[in-house]
């Protein structure tokens, strides 16, 4: 993450003051900073487009103009630093004729049939156009038409909503390091498209979706599942069982107006009970169980000198990008199933099992924080039953839609609990939804499994925040193991090309593939910016510290799983079930 | 092997195009023919630098010129002039000849024409290093390395006043200066030949006619500022050009003056060329570097400017080919020989692409402060087919529009903004008073809008409409608000769009609808066009009486 507001406060500390004049009012602010941080720090907020927190600053749009006297031509604030006894001015005549004008230009190439759009309420374009007051569209002409890309399982491209802002490339280039997607053609004709102008999921395209969270509009979106979760609720020949990941519990209250960071675990559930699912379970209970498997294959490798580091395999986009990238690194991953996936194929065998119940009438449904979500319920080796483990996921937005078209306001909701079994979990799983948590459980359970003994401090603060890459190393049986912990893509890569180097001294890696892990998810409610991470990172660790059972190993419902059902860790059947193999992708 | 005449034929790639290569090899047939192999010798040269007919032959030392020459010319001047010494009268060239018979006195044929740049052009053999050193090349480089610091070669140039002939006249020695003194190990020196304004190709025969001038001047900047590597972006459509620079640059290392350790000093200094893919923003300084980078080709974010964070995010100076192509003469000469060339407060010589509705058609060097009148009535011998003179373009079209009440203007940098136009890279587009005024802002705008890059919104789509609404003009269904409406258009483009392509662009347009408002105006009320030229009825013009 490039330039935070932190870490212009951190600037502002470190390099000497300029005095510059904005609106008239003369006001000091850090040396290097551009105009339009300058304007923020003084409350006034220049409205942007391409301009986006964390990505290089890029100056296309041109909505962010400021009038600097002195200089013939208006300047964009938001690539423009300031200098000493700049006099600026932020809502002339001229500045307010500019900007307006240049959205007006943006509207003449847009659909505006905002009612069919995803992004109806959530759009910046529409905002912008409702604050400058745009009444009509003075610049009428030819509008471009293109198809709609609907060929990825969880990213859906509409270029006709695009105004080319370049929001969702620098994501995918600076945040991700995936470059799925850059800028094709010139002029007028410009259009953002996969290389080779391929269709997106025939690219190396991972379906993060940090890219649909980083559009002002509703070019990008998820591939819905929508329609097809309704006609299952409405199927009476079907079972619908729900799980809802560790990091929608913390996120689903936005879209309902509650702050982000509120903890809506009990109102959640009585919501999407409401909403008609036959069982409301939870991921978590499968989180506790990936921890089982995870960590005792990380302690059967560390104890037989197998393949190390280990790599957690819970993100689906990491493991694309894996097979795309870093395919000479797939026997350093884990082969442990997803916590969805693991869910998924226990409900239709066990759980199926257990009502009598024929896994062809059950519908398995997720809500995930996530977008490969999509991608991952589809793939091939993913039909542990003979049925696919999930059948469909739902992201935050769209469980939030749904809600909202029944009718359901979450805020009212009163608190109830997930059924049982597979609704029991600990705080060891809960933490999984934000970066560093899927480490901390583990080594929760690994270092009382391995010693004996009972760890009597659960934190392990080293591995948590918004830092690219942690690393921490603990003490078990007198062996020091370095673990080490990145979330995005971008900081992934860093530690992957110490390990491809031979230079990492990692026994355990966790990486997720979005900033800020599941929380920062690309299924998550828009916006979801740094800000908004951090609180919602906050609440995961408050729903870790409310839980009674904080250790997976300790999850009872997981217990007796294995005792009825699956045998030993890593056993046979838990094998069959609950782990996975990959495959290597083209890079083009 | 002494030879008692050269016959030099200008090998340009238009004159390609018009057979001078079957004109050479007839030539060598000829002569072989009339046994004259061991005593009259063949050149290819590059452009002989003047608004001239091609293809265009000199015979040396006699200093006749023959132009144009067929391929069934060649065995009269073969038998005639190089076997019995006789000058074949009707097929000398034309140009200010005045009757009499013209001869090739270097450095031009025409006496405006003052030759600094293209010094060498038309007289040597591009592909063949010797000539060049001959005319003294690598001299001033040679100077530099053992004579001077690189403080001292800075301030040559700055006191010069050379200003970079890209278009935008920045000082020359500034850029240096600032390059020199930024931070930084690396640092590079970048030749931009993305040559991509229409009606411009000065530096393409600046390259094939004197390549050496550039390299030598590379390398004299890279001595300047500290860097030991350079880039010439060359647009692929030049591909003699490029061979030219590929020979060029090979035959400087094998001798030592590029390459590691020049001349035995311890500046080692490096040119590799980089071809352009045919994008006109490619042009622009930012853009050709991340365009040299591999990547799309987009301009920067400025500041930081290219000698702070330049290629690879190192120190570099870019400079036009002929700003280079100027230096070797600076040093040599002295920067008080450069300005007393040309205005006091614009030195030196430009190079002038004469297109368009122009009698004589091609390149000439002339002294800065020179008039339109002059280039266009003089040199270019006036307009075509006895027409007026409707407008010059100057620069291109991200350049200046001239209407003919600017004629007797000086033409320099400073000059031509006083009156909304400039200088650019020395194209003069002329235009006669038989087109449409619409359609040639149309013409322009089109080009812009097929060659904006699509970053900044007032371009890619302001561009656009800009278009829209002047094809609706001319095709008659455009209305008065229209006119305002473009107008408004071009200023806010002028005033909002991300690099100086956008910014230029509606320049044309902007003067246009100034001075000819008029001719707008009846496009859009009365809906018709007065020459006729726009796709609706021409303007009906009163009947003559017909005597009998």
């Amino acid at each position: 993450m490039a330039k935070t507001l932190r870490e212009v406060a951190e600037k502002a500390q470190a390099v000497s003051l300029v005095t510059v004049t904005i609106d008239g009012r003369e006001v000091r602010v850090p040396e290097g900073v551009t105009i339009l941080e300058a304007c923020r720090m003084e409350g006034i907020h220049v409205p942007t487009l391409c301009y986006l927190e964390g990505l290089s600053a890029w100056g296309g749009c041109r909505i962010c103009m400021v009038e600097v006297e002195g200089q013939p031509n208006l300047v964009a604030s938001c690539v423009t630093p300031v200098r000493e006894g700049m006099k600026i001015w932020t809502s002339s005549k001229k500045v307010r004729e500019a900007r307006k004008t240049n959205l007006e230009l943006l509207l003449s190439n847009h659909p505006l049939d905002c009612q069919l759009c995803d992004r109806n309420g959530s759009c910046e374009l529409q905002e912008l156009a409702y604050q400058f007051g745009v009444r009509e569209i003075r610049f009428q002409g030819e509008r471009k038409v293109y198809e709609v890309d609907q060929s990825s399982p969880s990213v859906k491209r509409d270029p006709n909503r695009c105004i080319l802002c370049g929001r969702c490339v620098r994501t995918c280039r600076e945040i991700q390091t995936v470059c799925a997607i850059d800028f094709a053609n010139r002029g007028f004709d410009t259009v953002i498209s996969p290389s080779l102008g391929l269709p997106l999921g025939e690219s190396v395209c991972v379906n993060c979706g940090q890219c649909i969270l980083a559009c002002p509009t509703g070019a990008l979106s998820e591939v819905s599942h929508v329609e097809m979760v309704w006609e299952a609720i409405n199927d009476p020949e079907k079972f619908v069982i729900l799980q809802t990941a560790p990091a929608i519990r913390v996120s689903i209250g936005e879209p309902f107006g509650l702050p982000p960071g509120t903890v809506t675990t009990g109102k959640m559930v009585a919501a999407f009970r409401r909403l008609g699912f036959d069982r409301v379970f939870d991921t978590n209970f499968a989180a506790d169980l990936t921890i089982i498997e995870e960590g005792h294959e990380f302690i059967a490798r560390l104890k037989q000198g197998g393949k190390l580091p280990l790599i957690t395999s819970c993100s689906p986009g990491w493991i694309k990008f894996m097979e795309h990238f870093y395919p000479e690194l797939m026997e350093n991953v884990s082969t442990c199933k997803s916590p969805q996936q693991m869910f998924g194929a226990v409900a239709k065998t066990y759980y199926a099992q257990k009502l009598g119940i024929d896994p062809k009438d059950m519908v398995v449904v997720s809500i995930m924080p996530c977008t490969a979500k999509k991608f991952e319920c589809q793939r091939d080796e993913m039909c542990a039953s003979g049925f696919r483990d999930v059948d469909f996921s739902l992201t935050t937005r769209e469980a939030a839609r749904m809600l909202k078209e029944k009718g359901i306001d979450l805020k009212e909701m009163p608190e109830e609990d997930f059924d049982d079994p597979l609704g029991i979990s600990t705080g060891a799983a809960a933490v999984f939804g934000a970066t560093g948590g899927v480490m901390e459980a583990a080594l929760r359970s690994v270092y009382e499994i391995l010693t004996g003994k009972t760890l009597e401090r659960l934190d392990f603060y080293s591995v948590r925040g918004m830092d690219g890459v942690k690393e921490a190393t603990v003490d078990i049986n007198g062996m020091e193991v370095h673990v080490a912990v990145a979330h995005g893509l971008g900081n992934a890569r860093k530690v992957l090309d110490q390990v491809k180097a031979g230079r990492s001294k990692y026994h355990f890696i966790e990486i997720m593939a979005c900033p800020g892990g599941c929380i920062g998810g690309g299924g998550q409610p828009i916006p979801t910016n740094l800000e908004i991470r951090m609180k919602r990172i906050e609440a995961i660790y408050q729903v870790d510290r409310s839980l009674p059972l904080r250790k997976s190993h300790e999850n009872p419902a997981v217990q007796r799983l294995y005792e009825e059902f699956l045998g030993e860790p890593n056993g046979e059947r838990a094998h069959h079930l609950l782990h996975t193999h990959y495959v290597p992708r083209e890079r083009m | 092997m002494f030879y008692r005449a050269h016959v030099l034929v200008e090998m340009t790639s238009s004159s390609v195009a018009l057979g001078a290569a079957q004109v050479k090899e007839q030539l060598e047939r000829e002569i072989a023919r009339a046994g004259l192999g061991n005593e009259v010798k063949v050149l290819e040269t590059g452009s002989f630098g003047a608004a001239l007919p091609s293809p265009f032959v000199v015979v040396y030392p006699d200093n006749v010129i023959y132009a144009p020459v067929s391929v069934r010319d060649v065995r009269r001047i073969v038998e005639e002039h190089l076997l019995k010494g006789r000058v074949v009268r009707e097929l000398l060239f034309a140009g200010e000849r005045g009757g009499g018979v013209a001869t090739f006195i270097p450095p031009s044929p025409l006496k405006k024409e003052k030759r600094v740049v293209l010094r060498n052009s038309g007289l040597i053999d591009p592909l063949n290093i010797e000539e060049y050193i001959a005319r003294d090349g690598y001299l001033a480089l040679a100077k530099v390395l053992t004579e001077m610091t690189p403080e001292e070669v800075i301030e040559v140039v700055k006191r010069s006043g050379l200003q970079g002939r890209g278009g935008a006249g920045f000082p020359t020695g500034l850029k240096w200066e600032f390059t020199r003194k930024a931070e930084g190990e690396e640092k590079y020196i970048v030749c931009n030949a993305d040559e991509g304004e229409p009606g411009t190709f000065k530096d393409r025969l600046i390259l094939e006619g004197d390549p050496h001038s550039v390299l030598e001047a590379m390398a004299i900047a890279g001595y300047a500022v500290g860097a030991n590597q350079g880039y010439i972006y060359v647009r692929a459509e030049y591909p003699q050009s490029i061979r030219h620079l590929e020979v060029a640059i090979a035959q400087a290392k094998e001798r030592g003056l590029l390459g590691e350790r020049i001349l035995g000093t311890s500046f080692s200094f490096d040119v590799k060329i980089r071809r352009g893919a045919g994008a006109y923003v490619c042009g622009e300084e930012t853009a050709l570097l991340e365009s040299i980078e591999g990547k799309r080709g987009e301009p920067r974010v400025k500041p930081p400017y290219p000698p702070q964070k330049g290629l690879w995010g190192k120190p570099t100076v870019i400079n036009n080919v002929e700003t280079l192509a100027n230096i070797p003469p600076i040093i040599l000469n002295g920067p008080d020989w450069f300005r007393s060339i040309g205005t006091p407060t614009c030195p030196g010589t430009k190079v002038f692409t004469l297109t368009g509705n122009v009698n004589n058609l091609g390149l000439v060097e002339v002294p800065m402060g020179i008039t339109l009148r002059e280039l266009v009535f003089e040199i270019g011998g006036g307009i075509r087919g006895g027409h007026g003179l409707k407008l010059v373009q100057t620069g291109g079209p991200s350049g200046g529009t001239m209407t003919p009440d600017l004629l007797d203007v000086p033409m320099a940098f400073d000059t031509l903004p006083r009156y909304n136009s400039a200088l650019g890279s020395g194209a003069l587009t002329v235009i006669d008073d038989t087109h449409c005024i619409v359609d040639i802002v149309k013409n322009f705008a089109e080009f812009f809008l097929h060659e904006s890059c699509g970053k900044c919104t007032p371009c890619r789509v302001g561009g656009k409409r800009i278009v829209d609404i002047l094809e609706r003009i001319s095709a008659g269904a455009g209305s008065p608000e229209d006119l305002e409406k473009l107008r408004y258009l071009g200023q806010h483009m002028k005033a909002t769009a991300f690099c100086g392509l956008g910014q230029a662009a509606p320049n044309p347009l902007l003067r246009c609808l100034e001075f000819f408002r008029e001719e707008f105006e009846v496009h859009v009320r009365e809906k018709c066009c007065p020459q006729g030229v726009c796709t609706m009825r021409p303007k009906p013009q009163p009947k003559k009486t017909v005597r009998v």
